[in-house]
């Protein structure tokens, strides 16, 4: 019997892996913009450096909610067309109430953005908990619709914000505090209430715990219906920061705002060491990510190298090689 | 014909098989019998190639072999019938039996010949489904004989069967003694590890014991009782296993069910279960004894009457049932209890996140503080707190497991094999941990297919056939004789039966 309890359990030390995939998204970060600065030095230049991450900041943010829905063990595939119709109804509101409000209706129109985000993800979350669809045809069904109502809501062509709302609207995206574009500011913000939320609080337990094994959370008397359908809800939030930041950029919401939006957000997460089939969620790692993938396309067309024609075809490789690195690292 | 010496198996640090020695003859049943983790699946493991062995040599037919993938082994003509039921069911039986080796006419796959020669091999073991009926719709005897006929699709010399009885019922048991009995008939070795020592006794012409990972040693076989085999297994008397029984007189009923029903598994069942009292569930695999009490908890749809403390409660999800006092440990710790890739503390706070994090902020102090407290109380050994769930042993994640379950401060404790898959030492210790409880005033249910391990900590207990409450055991009726009875046949033989005893 002495014998049986000496015996100590087998075990492997694999701090260092797990260590990788907390740092990977940075290391790689930092080697991009060393490889950028060689090729060309303007790229460090502060007004690049923060034109490049404040258009990256709509993915960032939108990424953020994503990470939560992954981290839980579903996916939304919707989010792009989700944004854009969004937008179209916070334009056609905050035109509508510019005669009884007068510049009142952007607040006003920014609280009608959060209660529609927050709406989609529940339909989202619903259809996919409750209703038992696979994350991925349920969030397909809703990318078609939200994408069709924005077409159908802009007759085809573009919704395009009020004139007299312009100047007041414009420094939510053009705008700086302390010399920081205030997209940047924002998605710094969501990205460190997300993180607080998903490591500091018991949601965020629940939530890895579901994505990690369902079964386990089951019997572990945590409900899987509230905890995914949360996810969704916090991704529709998510949308709808990103869609405030996004509508004094152009101005406008058309139909094909948004588009393909979705791959880029699941190319940050992945990209940012969180796995794809659920688990512990990275928040920061995904924000870099973010950054990642607006750098390369930055540094593609700032290089002679390759043609900015084949950005998405860089970033494919990138998801590729990201989840490669994801299988090894597991598998040792 | 096979002759393995001195086999030893090391993974890191750690020896699960050390020095073993053993041969088997042409026409000879061999059987290998150890306790849980003893080594046995190990052995088979290396004699059939799923694994390399750290030391020792293997000869076939006198000539050194060394197989570094199942392949090889099965071209020396050993194959092996596992203890899983490793089929595709969404295809064919036929399908199944040619999986990765089907035959082809003119490069294109031949369905024919597969069919009928599927057809024949299956009628030689006595299974009568179409080679084109689906696995799924399959019966699970049938399923182990279709896993056999595959096994001896190949040219074989020596026929490894793992535990093949273990899902079987009493006339498929037969069935499958036959088909042996048959094999070695035909001048082939058969190697045959099970629990069952009847089986053994019947089977075996010589007989190997493994404890530890260690020999025990090699002897012919009919020469030993049932009771002689279970001594050498675990090595000690084994009464000093289970922790005595406290002289406490059973207290106030705890938690009473009445007419449960789970529908598809369990019917029509009542039982009360007092404070301070360990009560067994019996039966065999497939008698709905997990199911009833998924069902009890809240994790499936059942109806049932449930009194706690004689109020009645109404259980509509594992969460209500964790809040109102009734704790439930899986029997499948590794998919179904612990997160195996999470660390210690968040596995041990899982169930209880509430209790322990009140604030809206979690309280990584208070966790770290639950978690040594657990490694102390229940005895966890591990080498520092940064491991994650699986890399504990079983015996450590089932202690890490009652400590979560323990943590949310239940009344009433629902053990679903308590000791599966853990050695012997830590067996001990979950034993007397069940003991600790109901000495605390909780009360305990333990469900189990090991009978010994019944009887050895249980008050009383409930014998479950087919969905049903078959009968109860208290006392000295408590024997491996009577549960057995109890859960294959009906209950009014079995009082006839039992009205000797008392």
């Amino acid at each position: 019997m002495s014998a049986v309890i000496q015996s100590a359990p087998p075990r492997r030390e694999r701090d260092f892996a797990i260590g990788w995939a907390d740092a990977g998204p940075f290391l790689a970060l930092a080697a991009l913009l060393v490889i950028g600065f060689l090729i060309n030095p303007d790229f460090l230049s502060s007004t690049n450096l923060s034109n490049v991450i404040t258009r990256s900041a709509f993915i960032a943010i939108i990424a953020v909610g994503a990470t939560f829905v992954i981290s839980s063990g579903g996916l939304d595939l919707s989010v792009g067309s989700m944004a854009a119709f969004i937008t179209g109804v916070m334009i056609m509101f905050m035109n509508g109430m510019v005669p009884h409000l007068g510049t009142w209706s952007v607040p006003a129109g920014m609280a009608i953005a959060l209660l529609a985000g927050i709406a989609c993800g529940l339909v989202n979350g619903l259809i996919v908990t409750v209703g038992k669809i696979e994350p991925f045809i349920a969030t397909l069904g809703t990318m078609g619709i939200f994408r069709a109502l924005i077409t159908y809501l802009s007759d085809g062509g573009t919704i395009p914000i009020d004139r007299s709302l312009r100047e007041a609207y414009r420094p939510v995206y053009f705008g700086t505090v302390a010399g920081i574009p205030i997209p940047i500011l924002i998605s710094l913000a969501v990205a460190a209430i997300g993180s607080f939320i998903l490591y500091k609080t018991k949601y965020g337990r629940k939530c890895a715990a579901v994505g990690a094994n369902a079964d386990v959370a089951r019997y572990s008397g945590i409900s899987i219906i509230k905890t995914r359908t949360i996810a969704y809800l916090i991704q529709g939030a998510c949308v709808a920061i990103a869609a405030i930041c996004y509508v004094p950029r152009l101005g406008a919401a058309t139909p094909t705002t948004g588009l393909l939006w979705e791959l880029q957000v699941i190319t940050a997460v992945v990209i940012g060491g969180t796995a794809l089939r659920g688990g512990k969620g990275h928040i920061w790692g995904t924000v870099a990510g973010a950054v990642i993938l607006e750098l390369i396309a930055n540094l593609m067309v700032l290089s002679d190298f390759v043609s900015e024609y084949l950005v998405a075809a860089v970033q494919g490789v990138i998801i590729i090689i990201a989840m490669l690195i994801q299988r090894f690292s597991n598998s040792k | 014909m096979l002759r393995a010496e001195g086999l030893s198996k090391q993974y890191g640090p750690v020896t699960v098989l050390s020095d073993v020695t053993l041969d088997v003859r042409a026409g000879e049943i061999h059987a290998i019998i150890g306790e849980n983790g003893a080594g046995k699946s190990t052995l088979m493991r290396l004699i059939s190639g799923y694994a390399h062995p750290s030391d020792g040599k293997l000869f076939v037919d006198g000539s050194s072999m060394r197989f570094s993938t199942p392949h090889q082994a099965q071209d020396a003509g050993i194959v092996l019938v596992h203890q899983e039921i490793l089929l595709a069911e969404g295809l064919t039986v036929a399908e199944n039996l040619f999986l990765g080796r089907e035959l082809t006419r003119g490069g294109l796959v031949d369905d024919r010949t597969m069919r009928r020669i599927a057809a024949d091999k299956l009628a030689e073991l006595g299974c009568h489904v179409s080679p084109n009926a689906l696995v799924r719709d399959v019966a699970l005897a049938d399923r182990q004989l279709i896993q056999i006929a595959r096994a001896l699709l190949d040219a074989h010399k020596l026929v490894i069967f793992d535990e093949p009885t273990a899902v079987l019922t009493g006339d498929e048991v037969e069935r499958l003694l036959e088909i042996i009995l048959r094999l070695k008939a035909q001048d082939i070795g058969v190697l045959y590890i099970s629990h069952r020592l009847d089986e053994v006794q019947r089977l075996a012409d010589r007989l190997t014991v493994l404890r530890d990972g260690k020999m025990v040693g090699t002897f012919p076989g009919r020469t030993l009782s049932q009771m002689d085999m279970a001594e050498l297994m675990v090595g000690r008397e084994l009464s000093a296993l289970y922790p005595p029984r406290g002289d406490m007189a059973r207290g106030a009923p705890m938690l009473s069910v009445r007419n449960a029903t789970v529908p598809g598994y369990a019917e029509d069942i009542s039982f009360t279960v007092h404070k301070g009292e360990v009560l067994g569930f019996a039966g065999m695999i497939g008698a709905g004894r997990t199911e009833l009490f998924e069902g009890i908890v809240g994790l499936r749809p059942a109806q049932a009457g449930v009194e706690l403390n004689g109020t009645p409660i109404h259980i509509r999800s594992q969460r209500e049932a964790i809040d109102a006092g009734i704790g439930y440990l899986t029997e499948d710790r590794k998919a179904k209890g612990l997160l195996l890739n999470e660390r210690l503390a968040p596995n041990l706070t899982l169930s209880a996140l509430q209790r322990f994090h009140p604030a809206l902020a979690m309280n990584k102090r208070r966790e770290t503080g639950a978690l040594d407290s657990a490694i102390q109380s229940y005895d966890i050994r591990v080498k520092n707190l940064k491991v994650n769930a699986g890399q504990l042993s079983g015996g450590n994640q089932q202690k890490l497991l009652l400590a979560k379950i323990l943590l949310t401060d239940p009344s009433v404790v629902i053990i679903d094999e308590p000791t599966r898959g853990i050695d012997i030492a830590n067996k001990a210790q979950i034993y007397a941990f069940i003991r600790q409880l109901v000495g605390a005033g909780k009360a305990c249910i333990v469900i189990s297919s090991e009978m010994q391990e019944l009887i050895g900590i249980c008050d009383r207990i409930l014998v479950m056939r087919q969905g049903r409450i078959n009968g109860e055991v208290a006392g000295e009726a408590m024997t491996e004789s009577n549960i057995a009875l109890l859960a294959t046949a009906e209950a009014d033989v079995s009082r006839a039966a039992l009205g000797g005893h008392s």
